[in-house]
């Protein structure tokens, strides 16, 4: 479907002096899109031009209209030389291409220049038409709308779920191409941040796009779609066995049991390009496969393709032995250090209400399952598979809140904690830190030494989980991510995860230490001491997070007292063959009390590393989740942050001991600066904190963090955590009687509900996450676009970028473009600005909501990339000067878009890549970012009061009312 | 382990009150991180040394990011790469336009310019203030005189509108760039016992009525320059004191109402001469720029010492000042009653201000 561009240069502010005679610039635009550029007038010394251009207008078609950016370029005219740049805005038009998202986008443009930063401002009018747009039911992807966000928009509704979207693209990277030895760095910056937003662009466009001569990027793109149909309850049911989901939270109904944790890694070399194609196989374990496709033409999609599909097929086994169908909170991601990547994916096993999908599984006996009787707060921990057919030796007990069904004695989970669930007391991060060393190698004696590691670091990492957990007096951990991090000479590992108490899993069972030399008095004494040291701290713990569950009598209940608690015993130094081990991912959620049998260093290290983590001072909270389980009184203030720290290590012969030590020490210096920093925001809880660890270098490490610090009533908070527990007492109590008719009415009352609204309105759009090109390192030192850029023709292909679009929905457009709730707030919001003439505030927050406001409209997706070099880092005081100017432009230009779309909010933020690179010696550094999220207009509750009462029709969407949330 | 790189950078610009003012205050981090320590924060917070390095350097990369902004205030609120909340920009800014006492003593009046930045060194030895403060307030006064000095309008709005200062620090900065142009003596000793506040008083009444800007407001330069119009006519009082008659018969006037009135009155009714004496020839003084510049010293020598050494209370200063200039209405010989008035009701206000210990 064919449409018309329109673009209107207003004027610019601020711009550079471009002109040391005059101390001024003679400023012009060209504003380009596909190949068609315009050009505005002249306008002669000033740095406040007013060109007040014509309207530029563009013919295209639509696909252009959603792969392309507007390339907007400022520039200096000189009469005699070359005119000189002066920085570009690129603007994503897609937000312009849903009928009831932005329908201009209007305001003050940062301009960008990849080696001097931001450059002034821009003042630009975009416009599109589109030519059939009384269509709704755009055969193309036009209407497809993207969402960052991993829950269910809150004006939306999801209908149906679509499953897995998935695209790949792979590209090669400008800066490896022969022409970029002749080419500036300016000019190959330009030509990445290009090609990189393009490929977006085309990947969340149609799927079809045939990669041109110059791709060398890789790119991945997977989202499940929850697609509406019109009224009718019929559904099309092609069948899939294995939805997978990159949802985290879900509408209610929809999620009925989870079973556990499911991951998948791979390692496989990257090729080199030109090679004869063969495949070859080189060993093959389990779970961690050595592929070499070394010979192979790695950089067709198809391959990565069939990379994933094997990694997705080992996920989909796993989740089918947990007796589950689908896998929720589904992610990919890959690390690259030289030509040796690691594949990782991972996600929770559930099983899902069919009737939300579109493809269901119709297995009778899955049927029959979800026909049974659903408690509200205690099902989704019921096991999913057979217990006389246990996929792993499990420890199983009954509910603790209906004492009806079986549940695990741990929960894993990588899922948000479902809105009903009953928790006790208050949640809190819990990380796992580890490193490892490698001998450094090439090739595949490299991609071998890493598939034998992994294992004993997945091992490794998941009995720190499980011994923090236990420490924290904590039975289920929700929002699980394992980022494994491969380096040259060194394997990194950081799990972080909320831990909470579910009040339907059983109390956890203490940590217990033995030591092997029993004869010792003075060593007895030292282990007594240390287990002394450790009760205090899990009583202590407790106590910090109130966990003090309900006794739950069970004698009233009259439910079988379940059988005391076998201490297994938990050997450290057995050696495990790597098949063995992976089996251990699933199986954790059996062991009970632990002993940790003390009978060398390196279980020594442990346990006292166990007892270094320090709780967050008073008044803070932190998790990586989306809420805090346990606080529901959030204020509205918030606070996004990213903060950064690259470490060296100082020694070159390191051991493993002193690596962790290091490592550990890194992460808890970085929270506690977090919180001393944040301390003015008190009492607040650090939410959807994620750390991204890379290696750079040899010898540096990197550690990025992304989080939001909300504040929130601590009064309140006291009261209503009561509230709920007791509530909670009196729903697990009536839900006994209850049982019957409850899923019952739980399916009669989803079905309609869902189905009406359908009938008016039907919008299909799919949401999406948007993609991370990530420019992964490539190789170790490789200044590339500094002035040596003797790369051969062979390193082409050292960049690999790779996006992974996480998945969503296709939903029923609840809010019309004719709102008057979000006409009346933009109103309300532009007013403001004008008057005085300040910037407005636009806030951001990885979260996908905003404490005490409405998300009245989703305007598109925000998916930016930067890149920005300099050759001046000391004047630019240093590293840390150079990389704070930088993120706080990129936070700038993100809120600048917003803005201009209409927004006020960034929600379900996300810094995808920040890859940074240095060489303090030639004074020179790089740095590339991706950045995404959802562009939203938000209403404070407290002025959506009074608004209503002005306009007693305003929230009333028929179908906003019946929201997801609820 | 070594950090080779430490940000921390948050969607709303973390502002912390009290490492900007050790940043304002010219302090190094380690100083600063030294100071810190020493308020107890540690304790407070239960924080580490490292992280109160690791903070503090992270405050100043951001105060340094922002002083090119606080260099044009107005830049600060429309630029977007830093959000900050409306009140913490305000705040931002007036605390980086602030100075210290000690320092716009030792420059008040002094030519702003380049010769004048070496004696920082010397300034700043002198008052303890270091030498990076002394820079900063120093280029804030240049800066300031620069913008505002061919402007027109009123001078107190011109400041306001293109540094968005309180009304208060405009005042003080329109004092500072009004001293600055006319180069008014300061520094001499006798000055010494005088207080900013006492200069900034006496430059709002002088550029309220001595200005270009009291009897035209559309001329350029109009509060920064003296009405030069207004000093040559100044020649024409001198006749109260060369006419010997009209001298007599001005005493006489004032000794009458203020007989009985006066704990000083004998004190004031043998010094009369001398004291209108030196006011008259004060004003007559002002065509030459040299005598301009050294207004405060003329006034402090001819009437403020003389009324202090026979321990005049402020009281009858102000009546004798007052009946001093309401009697020269009663001169029927004398022709220049408008141009006395705004003289004389000026110099009574400086005066006042003037005359304490």
């Amino acid at each position: 479907m064919p449409g018309k561009l329109k673009v209107k240069i207003v004027a610019g502010r601020h711009l550079p002096v471009m002109d040391r005679a005059s101390d001024l610039t003679d400023a012009f635009v060209e504003v380009k899109f596909g190949n068609t550029t315009f050009k505005t007038d002249v306008y002669l010394k000033s740095l406040n031009p007013q060109w007040n251009s014509e309207w530029f207008k563009f013919e295209v078609d639509d696909e252009d209209l959603q792969d392309e950016p507007l390339q907007i370029t400022v520039l200096d005219h000189d009469t005699y030389s070359a005119n000189d740049a002066i920085g570009k805005v690129y603007i994503d038009i897609d937000p312009l291409l849903y009928s009831e998202a932005a329908t201009v986008i209007s305001g003050w443009f940062p301009i960008y220049d990849t080696i001097h930063g931001i450059r002034g401002e821009i003042n630009v009018v975009v416009k599109v038409d589109l030519f059939n747009d009384l269509n709704r039911f755009r055969q193309s992807s036009c209407g497809v709308k993207f969402f960052c966000t991993t829950s269910i928009p809150k004006c939306y509704r999801a209908v149906v779920i679509h499953g897995f979207v998935e695209e790949l693209v792979v590209n090669e990277d400008p800066e490896y191409q022969w022409i970029d030895r002749i080419r500036t760095p300016r000019a190959s910056n330009e030509a990445r941040q290009r090609l990189i937003s393009l490929m977006s662009g085309t990947g969340s466009g149609s799927a079809g796009k045939e990669g041109g001569p110059l791709k060398a990027l890789l790119r991945q793109q997977t989202q499940s779609a929850l697609e509406q149909r019109g009224g009718s309850p019929h559904r099309f049911c092609r069948r899939r066995e294995f939805p997978f989901l990159t949802l985290t939270a879900f509408p209610p109904g929809l999620l009925v049991h989870v079973g556990g944790v499911v991951s998948a890694r791979s390692v496989k070399l990257l090729d080199r390009i030109h090679n004869p194609a063969f495949v070859g196989i080189m060993g093959n374990t389990r779970s961690y496969k050595l592929l070499d496709w070394n010979s192979f033409n790695s950089d067709e999609p198809e391959t990565r393709d069939a990379w994933w599909a094997e990694i997705r097929q080992e996920i989909k086994s796993h989740a089918k032995a947990l007796g589950c169908h689908a896998v929720v909170g589904y992610s990919e991601s890959t690390s690259i250090c030289e030509e040796v990547c690691i594949l990782s994916a991972s996600g929770t096993a559930a099983v899902l209400n069919p009737r939300f999908l579109q493809e269901g599984t119709v297995e009778g006996s899955l049927e029959q399952r979800i026909e049974e009787n659903l408690p509200v707060g205690c099902g989704f921990c019921h096991i999913p598979y057979d217990e006389l057919n246990m996929p792993f030796p499990a420890h199983l007990t009954y509910c603790y809140n209906c004492r009806k069904q079986k549940v695990p004695d741990v929960l894993f989970t990588t899922i948000d904690l479902p809105t009903d669930a009953v928790v006790v007391g208050k949640g809190c991060l819990i990380q796992a830190r580890l490193c490892r060393l490698k001998k450094k190698a090439q090739a595949e004696a490299n991609a071998t030494a890493i598939s034998n590691l992994l294992p004993f670091m997945e091992y490794e990492v998941h009995t720190q989980l499980m011994n923090k957990l236990k420490l924290k007096g904590m039975n289920a951990l929700f929002g699980l991510r394992i980022q494994i991090t491969v380096g040259e000479n060194m394997l990194m590992g950081l799990a972080s995860a909320t831990g909470v108490y579910l009040a339907a899993l059983p109390t956890p069972g203490g940590i217990q230490i033995a030591g092997k030399t029993p004869n010792d008095g003075s060593y007895e004494q030292h282990i007594s001491h240390m287990q002394k040291k450790i009760n205090d701290t899990i009583a202590k713990n407790k106590e910090l997070y109130e966990i003090n569950p309900p006794e739950v009598s069970e004698e009233i209940i009259g439910s079988p007292i379940p059988e005391p608690r076998q201490r297994s015993r938990l050997l450290r130094s057995q050696s495990e063959s790597s098949d063995e081990v992976t089996e251990l991912d699933l199986s954790h959620g059996k062991k009970d009390a632990f002993v940790l049998e003390i009978d060398d260093a390196d279980a020594m290290e442990d346990v006292h590393s166990l007892l270094t983590d320090v709780p967050p001072p008073s008044g803070f909270y932190s998790c990586n989740t989306e809420i805090m389980p346990g606080i529901n009184n959030w204020t509205s203030e918030i606070q996004m942050f990213t903060s950064v720290r690259v470490v060296r290590l100082s020694s070159l012969n390191l051991t493993n001991q002193a690596l962790n030590k290091n490592f550990n020490g890194l992460c808890e210096n970085l929270l506690k600066s977090l919180y001393f920093k944040l301390r003015s925001m008190t009492p607040c809880c650090l939410c959807h904190v994620n750390f991204t660890v890379s290696l750079p270098e040899d010898e540096l490490i990197q550690v990025t963090v992304t989080a939001v610090a909300i504040t929130f009533d601590k009064n309140q908070a006291l009261q209503t955590t009561k509230a709920h527990a007791e509530k909670s007492l009196q729903r697990a109590s009536a839900d006994n009687e209850e049982m019957l008719q409850f899923p019952l009415e739980l399916c009669s009352d989803s079905l309609p509900s869902h189905a009406f609204p359908a009938a008016k309105e039907h919008l299909e759009s799919a949401s999406s996450n948007s993609g991370t090109p990530a420019a992964q390192r490539a190789t170790s030192v490789d200044y590339s676009s500094f002035a040596d850029r003797c790369s051969s023709w062979i390193e082409l292909i050292k960049l690999k970028a790779q996006t992974i679009r996480r998945g969503s929905i296709k939903t029923t457009v609840t809010v019309e473009k004719a709102s008057p709730m979000g006409d009346g707030n933009f109103r309300n919001r532009s007013a403001p600005p004008c008057a005085s003439s300040t910037v407005g505030v636009v806030k951001m927050t990885p979260l996908s909501f905003i404490p005490g406001a409405k998300i009245t409209k989703y305007l598109g997706i925000i998916n930016m990339f930067f890149i920005r070099e300099t050759t001046s880092l000391r004047e630019e005081g240093g590293v840390s000067g150079f990389l704070h100017a930088f993120i706080a432009e990129v936070f700038a230009m993100v809120r600048a878009h917003v803005a201009a779309l209409g927004g006020n909010a960034v929600v379900s933020y996300i810094m995808k890549q920040c890859v940074f690179m240095e060489n303090p010696s030639k004074n020179q550094a790089q740095c590339l970012i991706n950045v995404s999220g959802d562009a939203v207009v938000f209403v404070r509750e407290s002025d959506l009061e009074v608004m209503s009462a002005q306009q007693p029709a305003v929230n009333c969407q028929p179908s906003c009312t019946g929201e997801v949330t609820t | 382990m070594t950090s080779e790189l430490d940000i921390f950078v948050g969607n709303t610009t973390l502002i912390d009150e009290d490492v900007y003012r050790l940043w304002l205050d010219g302090y190094s981090v380690n100083d600063a991180v030294a100071l810190r320590v020493r308020s107890g924060i540690l304790e407070q917070t239960g924080a580490t040394a490292g992280v109160l390095q690791s903070d503090t350097m992270d405050h100043y990369r951001t105060f340094h990011m922002l002083e090119r902004l606080l260099h044009a205030p107005p830049k600060l609120l429309h630029q977007l790469i830093f959000q900050i909340p409306p009140s913490r920009q305000a705040l931002l800014i007036e605390r980086y336009y602030t100075f210290d006492e000690a320092f716009v003593r030792e420059v008040l009046g002094k030519k702003l310019s380049k010769g004048t930045k070496k004696d920082l060194d010397d300034i700043s030895t002198k008052t303890g203030i270091t030498l990076k403060s002394c820079r900063r307030q120093f280029d804030n006064f240049k800066r300031v005189f620069k913008v505002v000095e061919e402007m027109r309008g009123s001078l107190v709005d011109n400041i306001q509108q293109h540094f968005l200062l309180s009304d208060r620090l405009a005042r003080d900065y329109a004092a500072i760039v009004f001293f600055a142009n006319n180069r008014f003596e300061t520094g001499k000793k006798k000055l010494q016992y005088l207080s900013f506040g006492d200069f900034a008083f006496c430059a709002e009444l002088m550029i309220q009525n001595w200005t270009l800007g009291a009897v035209d407001s559309q001329m350029d330069d109009m509060d920064v320059d003296l009405d030069k119009e207004f000093l040559q006519d100044l020649k024409e009082l001198k006749v109260l004191v060369a006419d010997k008659d009209l001298l007599d018969l001005h005493k006489s006037l004032v000794c009458t109402v203020l007989r009985g009135k006066l704990s000083v009155f004998s004190e004031m009714e043998t010094n009369f001469k001398n004291l209108s004496r030196g006011l008259v020839n004060v004003a007559a003084k002002l065509t030459h720029n040299k005598d301009v510049r050294d207004l405060f010293v003329d006034l402090v020598e001819k009437f403020v010492e003389p009324c202090r050494s026979d321990h005049w209370p402020l009281s009858d200063v102000r009546l004798f000042l007052t009946q001093y200039s309401v009697s020269v209405h009663s001169l029927d010989g004398f022709r220049h009653q408008v141009l006395w008035d705004r003289y004389m009701g000026t110099l009574r206000g400086c005066l006042l201000r003037l005359y304490h210990d």
